[in-house]
């Protein structure tokens, strides 16, 4: 497997505070990679550089190839990867399908394509019988799935999921982790930023431990739950084996 | 599915055309002039407040300062007219062109500003045209510009005897601008203005460029709203800066679409027919006099409106378009 | 060419001058940053002051200086009873927030403008007699005249005065903690609404006060509001929207400039410095000077 996206030595300042330090790590195209930490870690950051929100202090990211450091987030949408919002952001007075029309969009450029294309983007995500009712009227499991759905249009090769799982009572969490296995299946390689152990440790194939802005360990889950420095970064925060 | 969605669409059209063919009779039993004038300043509003419309409603960028765009188009072709005797249609496309440059132009540094910083920019930049056309002695400063009628014609579009041709170009010119918005909301541009009006972070995420989109409703609005104009000059014959460029006439260019309903096809041509009759009549009813009652009862009617209404009077017709299930 | 003394005076009409819009714009500053208004009626609020101090000054014969803590008190309740009675249903709006207050103030400004020529005609107005009216005072050569220095001292003593309130009360810990988390205070037992009232009124006081004192050198009539209400916006904006002492301090910038572009282009001409200032800022800082 090829290295989808790599970063090199990702560095970020925010005024005094470093969020990020000489983060070095690669996505491997078709995988499911975790991204977990504890509070405060860099998840977050790290995330919003790979989407292109925050600019690096210093250091590169590469997707397929080619450097993106200094590309905005529309672009890097274009080339392919595409993310959801922690606080989710839908268009609240369009509808549901309409709002994932704007996704489609960016490959399509006509509406009655986009249209179909969202049809089939609600079916996977299993938001068809809400496809005319109004953002605004969703629950925000709805939204969560509205966010993925969205995202998920623009045909991306590169998805990262914004902690999709957090919060979800345990049927709507499996369901989700379903939604996830299902997208990878599609050929899409998943990014999860996640603070709900129990859940994503079985879903992902791979995890990064962020640890006070620096990659603490990397490798399968099995290895990283019982590691004794990922143990140790967590006590103090709820952490289940 | 997909045909429900065809149907709604081809509906608007058939109300549209239904609509119009009501606008064409309206006014043929009409011989009083006030009506006439009534009749011609409520199609002329609901031309102003669609184009307004576009950049406000569809793209969110609330714009205060329409009436630059509205001025320019007046001065334009009526400069070229008067200075050079080039004909109002030749003038009405310049000015058109010309205002949809100084909107990318300005556009450039005020796209990046959000919210109430963008706002109060169009207003500072609406009341610099203002000032510099009082202190333009070329265009006639604060006297303006005469535009001589001597008789019909709709080679200079001037008509001496009846409003009637001026209000069928204004019709024609609502229903133009109507149409692009029809067309604008299933379009790829619709989508993408209507998302950088919700969220620009989420639009961006998904590979919308808002500044493109932003300078895109900016010139398509500011190019219908010099057209106006330039219509609005051939109305009256006589144009100054106090008339075609204040704050006022930019707040109502943008009144009967928030009424109607912003950011809907509906809003502002519903909003011009019950607002410019209304503010008419007042005036003419109460406002004899100078006592202000006029200003008292229209002042409390829009208020009412604003805060009984704030989706406009539009969702009083019509139910919300997706209603849940 | 401008010599020393020449340029001392327009930096001292202009401080004077800025100091009084910066005053005006405080109320619109304060309101802004407490609820996410922007009053269009403000300028309304202004001639409302300046109209009340004349009629005041018919009634009572008393000096406008000495009738501007009345004026400021009335113009108070004025404001809170527009909070209560108008303003309170715009922030229930759902949707549309944005156009829905602009538009409501808006009508509101119609309003106030038609009672002002219903009761008062729009015939222009003036205070005749007063003890500032055309007095002057002079410091090394430089003039200051009196009710532009009243003004301005009466502009300093209410930012003061406000620092104070803000900082040192209850009522202005109150007022910070609904600008910060307007939802959360009802849970500390903070009644919002009251506080908005509140804030209403002491924003309309502010304007209040200028009003008075601009009354004794400015004529009376329904849209004298409108010059003034303009360069509150712009002084708001240019200082950044809930920054009520980055008011002050875009006040005095606009004052300076204003002056300075009166003398340097045409006076017909001065605001366009104004202006230019505004969207140079912005440019280079798009939320004002000190904008949160």
């Amino acid at each position: 497997m090829s290295a989808l996206l790599e970063t090199e030595a990702l560095t970020v300042r925010f005024g005094g505070i470093l969020a990020n330090a000489d983060i070095s790590i690669g996505v491997n195209e078709g995988e499911i990679l975790g991204l977990i930490g504890p509070n405060g870690a860099g998840k977050s950051t790290l995330f919003n550089l790979v989407a292109g929100t925050y600019r690096p202090t210093s250091g590169r990211i590469r997707f397929e190839g080619r450097d993106i450091t200094r590309l905005p987030p529309a672009v890097r949408c274009k080339l392919g990867i595409a993310r959801t919002f922690q606080v989710v952001k839908s268009f609240e007075t369009m509808s549901v399908l309409e709002n994932v029309v704007v996704g489609a969009l960016v490959r399509l450029t006509s509406t009655r394509t986009a249209r179909e294309e969202a049809y089939r983007v609600l079916d996977v995500t299993g938001l068809t019988r809400r496809a005319e009712a109004n953002a605004r009227d969703l629950t925000p499991p709805e939204k969560r799935r509205l966010e993925v759905a969205r995202a998920l249009a623009t045909q991306p090769k590169l998805l990262l999921l914004d902690e999709v799982l957090t919060g979800l009572t345990p049927a709507e969490a499996q369901k989700g982790v379903e939604l996830v296995r299902k997208i990878r299946e599609l050929g899409v390689t998943v990014v999860m930023v996640e603070h709900v152990m129990e859940v994503v440790m079985p879903l992902v194939d791979r995890a990064i431990v962020l640890d006070l802005g620096r990659v603490l360990v990397q490798g399968a889950p099995q290895a990283i739950v019982r590691d004794p420095k990922v143990i140790q970064a967590y006590l103090g925060d709820r952490f289940h084996a | 599915m997909a045909s429900a969605f065809e149907t709604r669409r081809r509906n608007q059209l058939i109300i549209a055309a239904a609509v119009v063919a009501v606008m064409i009779a309206l006014p043929l039993g009409v011989k009083d002039v006030y009506v006439q004038n009534i009749l011609v300043l409520t199609v002329m509003y609901a031309a102003l407040s669609q184009a307004w419309n576009i950049l406000s409603g569809y793209c969110g960028q609330i714009s205060l300062g329409h009436a630059l765009y509205f001025g320019i188009g007046a001065y334009a072709s009526t400069l070229l007219f008067v200075k050079f005797g080039i004909i109002p249609w030749f003038g009405m496309a310049a000015g058109g062109i010309f205002a949809a440059a100084i909107a990318l132009l300005v556009g450039w540094p005020c796209f990046r500003l959000g919210g109430h910083y963008f706002t109060i920019a169009t207003i500072v930049l609406a009341e610099i045209g203002l000032i510099l056309f009082l202190n333009w002695s070329y265009a006639g400063e604060a006297s303006g510009l005469q535009i001589p009628v001597s008789g019909d014609s709709w080679l200079t579009f001037t008509f001496l005897r009846s409003k009637l041709p001026y209000y069928y170009f204004a019709l024609g010119l609502a229903a133009v601008v109507w149409l692009v918005t029809y067309f604008i909301e299933d379009s790829k541009w619709g989508y993408y203005w209507r998302a950088v009006r919700e969220n620009t972070m989420a639009a961006q995420s998904l590979g919308v460029q808002v500044f493109r989109s932003k300078m895109a409703a900016a010139a398509l609005s500011a190019f219908f709203t010099a057209i106006g104009g330039s219509f609005y000059a051939q109305f009256v014959s006589y144009i100054d800066p106090d008339s075609v460029m204040v704050f006022q006439f930019s707040l109502l260019m943008a009144l009967p679409a928030v009424i109607g309903g912003i950011g809907t096809l509906w809003g502002p041509p519903l909003g011009a027919a019950i607002l410019i009759p209304f503010t008419e009549l007042t005036r003419s009813y109460m406002g004899g006099g100078g006592k202000g009652t006029d200003l008292i009862f229209y002042g409390a009617v829009i208020m009412i409106i604003a805060l009984a209404r704030p989706e406009g009077l539009l969702s009083l017709v019509t139910r919300t378009r997706h209603a849940p299930p | 060419m401008a010599n020393a003394a020449t340029i001392a005076q327009i930096l001292m009409s202009g401080l004077l001058m800025g100091l009084i819009y910066a005053l005006i714009a405080a109320g619109l500053s304060l309101i802004f940053g407490l609820m996410d208004v922007v009053n269009f009626a403000h300028g309304e609020f202004l001639m409302t002051a300046m109209y009340a101090t004349f009629g005041l000054v018919v009634l009572l014969s008393l000096d406008p200086l000495v009738l501007s803590p009345i004026v400021a008190a009335i113009m108070f309740v004025v404001g809170a009873f527009c909070y209560r009675v108008i303003i309170v249903h715009a922030m229930r709006a759902r949707t549309n927030v944005g156009m829905v207050q602009v538009f409501a103030t808006f009508g509101l400004a119609i309003v106030i403008r038609g009672l002002a020529q219903f009761v008062f005609t729009p015939d222009y107005r003036s205070i005749p007699k007063s003890w500032l009216g055309g007095q002057t005072f002079s410091i090394f050569g430089v003039y200051m005249p009196a009710p532009q220095l009243a003004g301005a001292l009466a502009s300093l003593l209410a930012f003061g005065a406000l620092w104070l309130l803000m900082k040192r009360t209850d009522f202005g810990k109150a007022l910070e903690a609904t600008r910060e988390d307007a939802g959360a205070v009802g849970l500390v037992g903070i009644d919002r609404n009251r506080v908005f009232a509140m804030g209403w009124g002491l924003g309309a006081a502010l304007v209040g006060l200028a009003g008075a004192i601009l009354s004794i050198f400015y004529y009376i009539h329904p849209d004298v509001g409108g010059p003034f209400a303009l360069i509150a916006y712009v002084t708001v904006a240019l200082g950044g929207f809930g920054s009520v002492f980055g008011a002050l301090a875009a006040g005095v910038i606009v004052g300076i400039v204003e002056a300075i572009s009166a003398t340097v282009l045409q006076p017909s001409m001065k605001a366009i410095g104004i202006y230019a200032v505004y969207l140079l800022v912005v440019f280079l800082r798009p939320r004002g000077l000190f904008g949160h």
